[in-house]
Protein backbone atom coordinates (compact mmCIF):
# COMPACT_ATOMS: atom_id res chain seq x y z
CA UNK A 1 0.00 0.00 0.00
CA UNK A 2 1.38 3.46 -0.93
CA UNK A 3 1.87 6.41 1.26
CA UNK A 4 -0.22 8.03 -1.10
CA UNK A 5 -3.41 7.03 -0.35
CA UNK A 6 -5.84 8.96 1.57
CA UNK A 7 -6.05 8.65 5.27
CA UNK A 8 -9.39 8.07 6.85
CA UNK A 9 -9.81 11.56 7.44
CA UNK A 10 -9.33 12.36 4.00
CA UNK A 11 -11.92 9.65 2.56
CA UNK A 12 -14.88 10.96 5.43
CA UNK A 13 -14.37 14.72 4.43
CA UNK A 14 -14.34 14.07 0.37
CA UNK A 15 -17.69 11.90 0.60
CA UNK A 16 -19.07 14.69 1.74
CA UNK A 17 -18.25 18.01 -0.69
CA UNK A 18 -15.53 17.84 -2.50
CA UNK A 19 -16.24 14.33 -4.38
CA UNK A 20 -19.94 14.46 -3.35
CA UNK A 21 -21.66 11.46 -4.96
CA UNK A 22 -24.35 13.27 -6.51
CA UNK A 23 -22.84 17.25 -7.17
CA UNK A 24 -19.33 16.22 -8.18
CA UNK A 25 -19.29 12.65 -9.51
CA UNK A 26 -23.36 12.34 -10.72
CA UNK A 27 -24.05 8.48 -9.64
CA UNK A 28 -26.42 7.57 -8.32
CA UNK A 29 -29.15 9.54 -10.57
CA UNK A 30 -32.14 7.03 -10.18
CA UNK A 31 -32.85 7.40 -6.71
CA UNK A 32 -31.54 11.26 -6.88
CA UNK A 33 -34.56 11.83 -9.37
CA UNK A 34 -37.16 9.55 -8.02
CA UNK A 35 -37.76 9.53 -4.30
CA UNK A 36 -36.78 13.40 -3.98
CA UNK A 37 -40.34 14.55 -4.20
CA UNK A 38 -40.33 14.79 -0.45
CA UNK A 39 -38.28 14.64 2.21
CA UNK A 40 -39.30 11.75 3.87
CA UNK A 41 -38.77 9.01 1.29
CA UNK A 42 -35.60 10.87 0.53
CA UNK A 43 -34.26 10.51 4.38
CA UNK A 44 -35.73 6.86 4.02
CA UNK A 45 -33.67 6.33 0.98
CA UNK A 46 -30.61 7.51 2.39
CA UNK A 47 -30.50 5.84 5.59
CA UNK A 48 -31.36 2.40 3.46
CA UNK A 49 -28.40 3.54 1.26
CA UNK A 50 -26.02 3.86 4.05
CA UNK A 51 -26.83 0.75 5.74
CA UNK A 52 -26.04 -0.90 2.54
CA UNK A 53 -22.96 1.01 2.11
CA UNK A 54 -21.16 0.74 5.35
CA UNK A 55 -22.06 -2.98 5.33
CA UNK A 56 -20.60 -3.53 1.86
CA UNK A 57 -17.74 -1.11 2.42
CA UNK A 58 -16.70 -3.43 5.61
CA UNK A 59 -17.15 -6.77 4.41
CA UNK A 60 -15.35 -5.88 1.61
CA UNK A 61 -12.46 -4.57 3.43
CA UNK A 62 -12.06 -7.26 5.82
CA UNK A 63 -11.86 -10.28 2.90
CA UNK A 64 -9.48 -7.64 0.13
CA UNK A 65 -6.43 -10.18 0.87
CA UNK A 66 -8.58 -12.89 -0.53
CA UNK A 67 -10.49 -11.11 -3.41
CA UNK A 68 -9.13 -12.61 -6.45
CA UNK A 69 -8.81 -10.14 -9.15
CA UNK A 70 -11.12 -11.36 -11.96
CA UNK A 71 -13.67 -12.56 -9.22
CA UNK A 72 -14.14 -9.28 -7.47
CA UNK A 73 -17.08 -7.14 -8.95
CA UNK A 74 -19.47 -10.65 -8.52
CA UNK A 75 -17.80 -10.50 -4.77
CA UNK A 76 -18.77 -7.28 -4.60
CA UNK A 77 -22.51 -7.50 -6.20
CA UNK A 78 -23.23 -10.76 -4.23
CA UNK A 79 -22.26 -8.50 -0.80
CA UNK A 80 -24.36 -5.36 -2.03
CA UNK A 81 -27.88 -7.77 -3.20
CA UNK A 82 -27.90 -9.25 0.18
CA UNK A 83 -27.44 -5.96 2.41
CA UNK A 84 -30.20 -4.94 0.20
CA UNK A 85 -32.46 -7.74 0.55
CA UNK A 86 -32.05 -6.68 4.26
CA UNK A 87 -32.86 -3.25 4.16
CA UNK A 88 -36.05 -4.39 2.30
CA UNK A 89 -37.26 -6.68 4.26
CA UNK A 90 -35.97 -4.38 7.06
CA UNK A 91 -38.08 -1.69 5.22
CA UNK A 92 -41.59 -3.67 5.06
CA UNK A 93 -41.44 -5.06 8.66
CA UNK A 94 -41.12 -1.93 10.22
CA UNK A 95 -41.83 0.97 7.61
CA UNK A 96 -44.45 -0.77 6.27
CA UNK A 97 -46.33 2.13 4.07
CA UNK A 98 -42.70 3.67 3.31
CA UNK A 99 -41.72 0.74 2.07
CA UNK A 100 -44.45 0.64 -0.33
CA UNK A 101 -44.08 4.27 -1.48
CA UNK A 102 -40.40 3.29 -2.12
CA UNK A 103 -41.76 0.66 -4.53
CA UNK A 104 -39.44 -0.81 -6.73
CA UNK A 105 -36.25 1.57 -5.30
CA UNK A 106 -35.28 -0.22 -2.60
CA UNK A 107 -34.51 -3.43 -4.71
CA UNK A 108 -32.63 -0.46 -7.35
CA UNK A 109 -30.03 0.21 -4.32
CA UNK A 110 -28.50 -2.90 -5.86
CA UNK A 111 -27.70 -1.37 -9.02
CA UNK A 112 -26.17 2.18 -7.27
CA UNK A 113 -22.86 2.89 -8.72
CA UNK A 114 -22.08 4.56 -5.35
CA UNK A 115 -21.78 1.65 -3.54
CA UNK A 116 -19.95 -0.35 -6.21
CA UNK A 117 -17.31 2.23 -6.80
CA UNK A 118 -16.87 2.56 -3.10
CA UNK A 119 -15.71 -1.17 -2.90
CA UNK A 120 -13.78 -0.85 -6.05
CA UNK A 121 -11.46 2.43 -5.31
CA UNK A 122 -11.56 2.30 -1.43
CA UNK A 123 -12.59 -0.80 0.53
CA UNK A 124 -11.06 -3.10 -2.17
CA UNK A 125 -7.77 -1.60 -1.48
CA UNK A 126 -7.84 0.41 2.36
CA UNK A 127 -8.17 -1.04 5.73
CA UNK A 128 -11.31 -1.58 7.34
CA UNK A 129 -11.02 2.15 9.26
CA UNK A 130 -10.65 3.76 5.66
CA UNK A 131 -13.39 2.23 3.91
CA UNK A 132 -15.52 2.61 7.38
CA UNK A 133 -14.86 6.56 7.06
CA UNK A 134 -15.33 6.36 3.21
CA UNK A 135 -18.87 4.79 3.21
CA UNK A 136 -19.97 7.45 6.25
CA UNK A 137 -18.87 10.17 3.90
CA UNK A 138 -20.11 9.00 0.81
CA UNK A 139 -23.33 8.10 2.52
CA UNK A 140 -23.56 11.82 4.18
CA UNK A 141 -22.43 13.24 1.22
CA UNK A 142 -25.14 11.15 -0.39
CA UNK A 143 -27.66 12.30 2.15
CA UNK A 144 -27.16 15.94 1.73
CA UNK A 145 -27.66 15.66 -1.83
CA UNK A 146 -31.33 13.89 -1.94
CA UNK A 147 -32.20 16.30 1.24
CA UNK A 148 -31.31 19.79 -0.50
CA UNK A 149 -33.01 18.87 -3.76
CA UNK A 150 -35.87 16.99 -1.71
CA UNK A 151 -36.23 20.30 -0.12
CA UNK A 152 -36.63 22.50 -3.08
CA UNK A 153 -39.39 20.12 -3.93
CA UNK A 154 -41.01 19.77 -1.45
CA UNK A 155 -40.97 23.19 -0.21
CA UNK A 156 -42.16 24.33 -4.06
CA UNK A 157 -44.39 21.46 -4.86
CA UNK A 158 -46.41 21.18 -1.43
CA UNK A 159 -45.17 24.18 0.49
CA UNK A 160 -44.58 21.74 3.41
CA UNK A 161 -40.89 20.22 4.83
CA UNK A 162 -40.84 16.92 6.47
CA UNK A 163 -44.55 16.86 5.82
CA UNK A 164 -45.00 20.27 8.15
CA UNK A 165 -46.03 23.07 7.06
CA UNK A 166 -43.62 26.12 6.15
CA UNK A 167 -45.48 28.29 3.63
CA UNK A 168 -48.74 30.27 4.00
CA UNK A 169 -51.87 28.54 3.37
CA UNK A 170 -52.22 30.40 0.45
CA UNK A 171 -49.49 28.93 -1.03
CA UNK A 172 -51.12 26.08 -3.68
CA UNK A 173 -48.13 24.29 -4.62
CA UNK A 174 -46.34 24.22 -8.21
CA UNK A 175 -47.19 20.16 -8.68
CA UNK A 176 -44.86 20.06 -11.31
CA UNK A 177 -42.25 19.63 -8.55
CA UNK A 178 -43.76 17.46 -7.49
CA UNK A 179 -43.70 15.70 -10.98
CA UNK A 180 -40.78 13.78 -12.57
CA UNK A 181 -40.04 17.12 -14.52
CA UNK A 182 -39.61 18.81 -11.03
CA UNK A 183 -36.82 16.80 -10.45
CA UNK A 184 -35.07 17.30 -13.44
CA UNK A 185 -35.64 20.95 -12.81
CA UNK A 186 -34.10 21.07 -9.58
CA UNK A 187 -31.33 18.68 -10.36
CA UNK A 188 -30.00 20.67 -13.03
CA UNK A 189 -30.37 24.46 -11.48
CA UNK A 190 -28.76 22.69 -8.73
CA UNK A 191 -25.76 21.06 -10.10
CA UNK A 192 -25.55 24.28 -11.94
CA UNK A 193 -25.73 26.39 -8.48
CA UNK A 194 -23.00 23.80 -7.20
CA UNK A 195 -20.68 24.33 -10.64
CA UNK A 196 -20.67 27.96 -10.47
CA UNK A 197 -19.67 28.08 -6.44
CA UNK A 198 -17.17 25.73 -7.37
CA UNK A 199 -15.06 27.63 -10.37
CA UNK A 200 -15.59 31.22 -8.56
CA UNK A 201 -14.08 29.03 -5.87
CA UNK A 202 -11.14 28.02 -7.78
CA UNK A 203 -10.70 31.60 -9.88
CA UNK A 204 -10.15 32.96 -6.35
CA UNK A 205 -7.82 30.42 -5.03
CA UNK A 206 -5.55 30.76 -8.39
CA UNK A 207 -5.83 35.23 -8.27
CA UNK A 208 -4.09 34.98 -4.74
CA UNK A 209 -1.75 32.32 -5.46
CA UNK B 1 -0.32 -8.65 -14.83
CA UNK B 2 -0.60 -11.59 -17.72
CA UNK B 3 -3.70 -13.58 -17.51
CA UNK B 4 -3.40 -16.86 -15.75
CA UNK B 5 -5.16 -20.05 -16.88
CA UNK B 6 -7.67 -21.45 -14.83
CA UNK B 7 -5.76 -24.54 -14.44
CA UNK B 8 -2.53 -23.18 -13.74
CA UNK B 9 -4.38 -21.40 -10.48
CA UNK B 10 -5.71 -24.94 -9.48
CA UNK B 11 -8.98 -25.19 -10.81
CA UNK B 12 -12.19 -23.85 -10.26
CA UNK B 13 -12.73 -24.32 -6.26
CA UNK B 14 -9.23 -22.66 -5.67
CA UNK B 15 -10.56 -19.51 -7.96
CA UNK B 16 -14.46 -19.63 -6.79
CA UNK B 17 -13.90 -20.69 -3.27
CA UNK B 18 -14.71 -17.30 -1.44
CA UNK B 19 -17.49 -16.78 -4.11
CA UNK B 20 -18.71 -20.26 -3.20
CA UNK B 21 -18.28 -19.45 0.64
CA UNK B 22 -20.09 -15.93 0.37
CA UNK B 23 -22.64 -16.84 -1.38
CA UNK B 24 -23.59 -19.92 1.58
CA UNK B 25 -23.03 -17.55 4.15
CA UNK B 26 -25.25 -14.46 2.46
CA UNK B 27 -27.88 -17.36 2.19
CA UNK B 28 -28.07 -18.13 5.53
CA UNK B 29 -27.74 -14.66 7.00
CA UNK B 30 -31.13 -13.53 4.35
CA UNK B 31 -33.16 -17.33 5.28
CA UNK B 32 -32.59 -15.85 9.37
CA UNK B 33 -33.99 -12.41 8.10
CA UNK B 34 -36.78 -14.29 6.22
CA UNK B 35 -37.09 -16.08 9.35
CA UNK B 36 -37.03 -12.96 11.67
CA UNK B 37 -39.06 -10.81 9.55
CA UNK B 38 -41.27 -12.19 7.60
CA UNK B 39 -43.93 -12.73 10.27
CA UNK B 40 -43.97 -9.20 10.76
CA UNK B 41 -44.27 -8.66 7.16
CA UNK B 42 -47.03 -11.17 6.47
CA UNK B 43 -48.67 -9.38 9.23
CA UNK B 44 -48.23 -5.51 7.84
CA UNK B 45 -50.03 -7.17 4.98
CA UNK B 46 -52.65 -9.00 6.72
CA UNK B 47 -53.16 -5.71 8.38
CA UNK B 48 -53.68 -3.91 5.04
CA UNK B 49 -56.04 -6.56 3.86
CA UNK B 50 -58.39 -6.02 6.50
CA UNK B 51 -58.26 -2.07 5.53
CA UNK B 52 -58.90 -2.63 2.25
CA UNK B 53 -61.92 -4.88 2.36
CA UNK B 54 -64.60 -2.22 2.43
CA UNK B 55 -62.98 -0.94 -0.82
CA UNK B 56 -63.24 -4.13 -2.41
CA UNK B 57 -66.68 -5.53 -1.21
CA UNK B 58 -69.04 -2.71 -1.07
CA UNK B 59 -70.92 -3.00 2.51
CA UNK B 60 -68.35 -4.86 4.11
CA UNK B 61 -67.53 -4.13 7.42
CA UNK B 62 -64.00 -4.64 8.23
CA UNK B 63 -64.47 -6.00 12.06
CA UNK B 64 -66.77 -8.53 10.82
CA UNK B 65 -63.99 -9.86 8.61
CA UNK B 66 -63.87 -13.89 8.59
CA UNK B 67 -60.62 -15.12 7.65
CA UNK B 68 -60.48 -18.83 6.39
CA UNK B 69 -58.83 -21.69 4.56
CA UNK B 70 -60.66 -22.82 1.82
CA UNK B 71 -59.63 -26.27 -0.27
CA UNK B 72 -59.59 -24.68 -3.89
CA UNK B 73 -59.76 -26.64 -7.27
CA UNK B 74 -56.39 -28.14 -7.25
CA UNK B 75 -56.29 -29.40 -3.65
CA UNK B 76 -54.28 -26.40 -1.89
CA UNK B 77 -55.79 -24.70 1.05
CA UNK B 78 -56.18 -21.03 0.01
CA UNK B 79 -56.89 -18.21 2.31
CA UNK B 80 -59.66 -16.28 1.56
CA UNK B 81 -61.50 -13.57 3.24
CA UNK B 82 -65.39 -13.45 4.16
CA UNK B 83 -66.79 -10.20 3.60
CA UNK B 84 -69.97 -9.52 6.17
CA UNK B 85 -72.03 -6.38 6.43
CA UNK B 86 -72.47 -4.79 9.68
CA UNK B 87 -75.85 -6.90 10.42
CA UNK B 88 -73.67 -10.26 9.42
CA UNK B 89 -75.09 -11.07 5.90
CA UNK B 90 -73.06 -11.94 3.47
CA UNK B 91 -71.60 -9.21 1.57
CA UNK B 92 -68.77 -10.80 -0.71
CA UNK B 93 -65.61 -12.25 -0.85
CA UNK B 94 -61.82 -10.34 -0.66
CA UNK B 95 -59.54 -13.28 -2.37
CA UNK B 96 -55.46 -13.24 -1.77
CA UNK B 97 -53.72 -14.32 -5.23
CA UNK B 98 -50.17 -13.58 -6.52
CA UNK B 99 -47.92 -14.37 -9.43
CA UNK B 100 -44.92 -13.52 -11.21
CA UNK B 101 -45.17 -9.98 -13.30
CA UNK B 102 -42.63 -8.23 -15.30
CA UNK B 103 -39.96 -7.23 -12.68
CA UNK B 104 -40.84 -9.21 -9.36
CA UNK B 105 -43.56 -10.93 -7.64
CA UNK B 106 -47.26 -9.14 -7.74
CA UNK B 107 -49.42 -9.84 -4.99
CA UNK B 108 -53.71 -9.10 -5.76
CA UNK B 109 -56.67 -8.48 -3.43
CA UNK B 110 -59.77 -9.51 -5.34
CA UNK B 111 -62.97 -8.34 -4.32
CA UNK B 112 -66.35 -10.79 -5.16
CA UNK B 113 -69.95 -10.41 -4.52
CA UNK B 114 -71.30 -13.35 -2.16
CA UNK B 115 -71.79 -16.08 -5.36
CA UNK B 116 -68.40 -15.03 -6.47
CA UNK B 117 -70.21 -14.01 -10.20
CA UNK B 118 -68.34 -10.08 -10.45
CA UNK B 119 -65.22 -9.06 -9.38
CA UNK B 120 -66.66 -6.00 -7.08
CA UNK B 121 -62.83 -4.43 -6.80
CA UNK B 122 -58.97 -5.31 -7.34
CA UNK B 123 -56.20 -3.66 -5.36
CA UNK B 124 -52.42 -4.22 -6.20
CA UNK B 125 -51.11 -5.08 -2.30
CA UNK B 126 -47.50 -5.37 -4.05
CA UNK B 127 -45.64 -4.91 -7.02
CA UNK B 128 -42.01 -3.65 -8.35
CA UNK B 129 -42.78 -3.22 -12.03
CA UNK B 130 -41.11 -0.70 -14.29
CA UNK B 131 -41.57 2.94 -12.48
CA UNK B 132 -43.33 5.34 -15.10
CA UNK B 133 -45.31 2.31 -16.82
CA UNK B 134 -45.78 -1.26 -15.06
CA UNK B 135 -46.35 0.72 -11.96
CA UNK B 136 -49.51 1.90 -13.05
CA UNK B 137 -51.10 -0.97 -12.35
CA UNK B 138 -51.08 0.21 -8.44
CA UNK B 139 -52.90 3.16 -10.02
CA UNK B 140 -56.79 3.84 -9.31
CA UNK B 141 -57.69 4.15 -12.71
CA UNK B 142 -55.90 1.07 -13.83
CA UNK B 143 -57.37 -0.83 -10.75
CA UNK B 144 -61.06 0.44 -11.04
CA UNK B 145 -61.23 -1.64 -14.49
CA UNK B 146 -61.52 -4.62 -13.18
CA UNK B 147 -64.44 -3.45 -11.06
CA UNK B 148 -67.82 -5.41 -12.09
CA UNK B 149 -66.26 -7.45 -14.20
CA UNK B 150 -67.61 -11.38 -14.64
CA UNK B 151 -65.64 -14.04 -13.26
CA UNK B 152 -66.90 -15.70 -16.79
CA UNK B 153 -65.75 -16.06 -18.81
CA UNK B 154 -62.08 -15.13 -17.84
CA UNK B 155 -60.46 -11.71 -18.24
CA UNK B 156 -58.73 -10.52 -21.20
CA UNK B 157 -56.14 -7.68 -21.54
CA UNK B 158 -56.95 -5.63 -25.03
CA UNK B 159 -55.17 -2.81 -26.59
CA UNK B 160 -57.20 0.04 -27.26
CA UNK B 161 -60.94 -0.18 -25.48
CA UNK B 162 -62.42 -2.90 -24.82
CA UNK B 163 -65.60 -3.81 -26.45
CA UNK B 164 -66.83 -6.98 -24.29
CA UNK B 165 -67.74 -7.03 -20.97
CA UNK B 166 -64.76 -9.47 -19.63
CA UNK B 167 -61.98 -7.00 -21.52
CA UNK B 168 -59.20 -4.89 -19.62
CA UNK B 169 -57.56 -2.21 -21.42
CA UNK B 170 -53.93 -3.18 -21.48
CA UNK B 171 -52.23 -0.19 -20.17
CA UNK B 172 -49.75 2.16 -22.73
CA UNK B 173 -46.28 0.37 -22.41
CA UNK B 174 -46.85 -2.22 -20.19
CA UNK B 175 -48.76 -4.89 -21.53
CA UNK B 176 -46.45 -7.47 -19.80
CA UNK B 177 -47.79 -6.34 -16.31
CA UNK B 178 -51.31 -5.45 -17.54
CA UNK B 179 -51.40 -9.05 -18.66
CA UNK B 180 -50.02 -10.88 -15.26
CA UNK B 181 -52.54 -9.08 -13.17
CA UNK B 182 -55.53 -10.60 -15.27
CA UNK B 183 -54.03 -13.80 -15.44
CA UNK B 184 -53.40 -13.39 -11.47
CA UNK B 185 -56.95 -12.77 -11.15
CA UNK B 186 -58.10 -15.37 -14.03
CA UNK B 187 -55.86 -18.28 -11.94
CA UNK B 188 -57.32 -17.24 -9.14
CA UNK B 189 -60.86 -16.74 -9.71
CA UNK B 190 -61.10 -20.05 -11.38
CA UNK B 191 -59.23 -21.92 -8.91
CA UNK B 192 -61.42 -21.36 -5.52
CA UNK B 193 -64.77 -20.30 -7.57
CA UNK B 194 -66.45 -23.57 -6.69
CA UNK B 195 -65.60 -23.71 -3.14
CA UNK B 196 -66.65 -20.25 -2.72
CA UNK B 197 -69.99 -21.22 -3.93
CA UNK B 198 -70.27 -24.44 -1.99
CA UNK B 199 -69.70 -22.38 0.86
CA UNK B 200 -71.81 -19.45 0.49
CA UNK B 201 -74.75 -22.06 -0.38
CA UNK B 202 -74.19 -23.78 3.12
CA UNK B 203 -74.43 -20.64 5.11
CA UNK B 204 -77.71 -19.77 3.89
CA UNK B 205 -81.14 -22.22 4.80
CA UNK B 206 -80.60 -25.57 2.34
CA UNK B 207 -84.00 -25.71 0.50
CA UNK B 208 -84.00 -21.97 -1.26
CA UNK B 209 -80.42 -21.69 -1.96
CA UNK B 210 -80.50 -24.87 -3.96
CA UNK B 211 -83.33 -23.00 -5.86
CA UNK B 212 -81.76 -19.83 -6.00
CA UNK B 213 -78.71 -21.44 -7.22
CA UNK B 214 -80.56 -23.13 -10.71
CA UNK B 215 -82.49 -19.69 -11.14
CA UNK B 216 -79.30 -17.08 -11.79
Amino acid sequence: MSDSDPTALERFLNGILPENPIYRQLLGMCPTLAVTGAMKPAVTMAAATAFVLVSANLIVSLIRGLLKPHLRILVFTLTIATFVTIADKALAAYLYQMSKQLGPYVPLIIVNCIIISRCEICASKQSVGVALADALGMSLGFALGLASIATVREILGSGTWFGLPVLPSGWHGWGIMVLPPGAFLTLGLLLGAAEWLGQRRAARATGKA
Amino acid sequence: MSEPSLKSEGGYVRQAWLVILLAVSYGAALAGVETTLGPKIAENKRNETYDKIPNLVPGADKSRTVEMLLEDADGNRRRVYQALGSDGSLRGWVLPAGGQGFADRIELLIGLDAPAARITGLYVLEQKETPGLGDYIAGPDFQSNFRDKPTAPPLEVVKGDPTASNEIPALTGATISSEAVAAIANAAIAAVKEAIRKHAVSLQPPPRSTKNRHNP
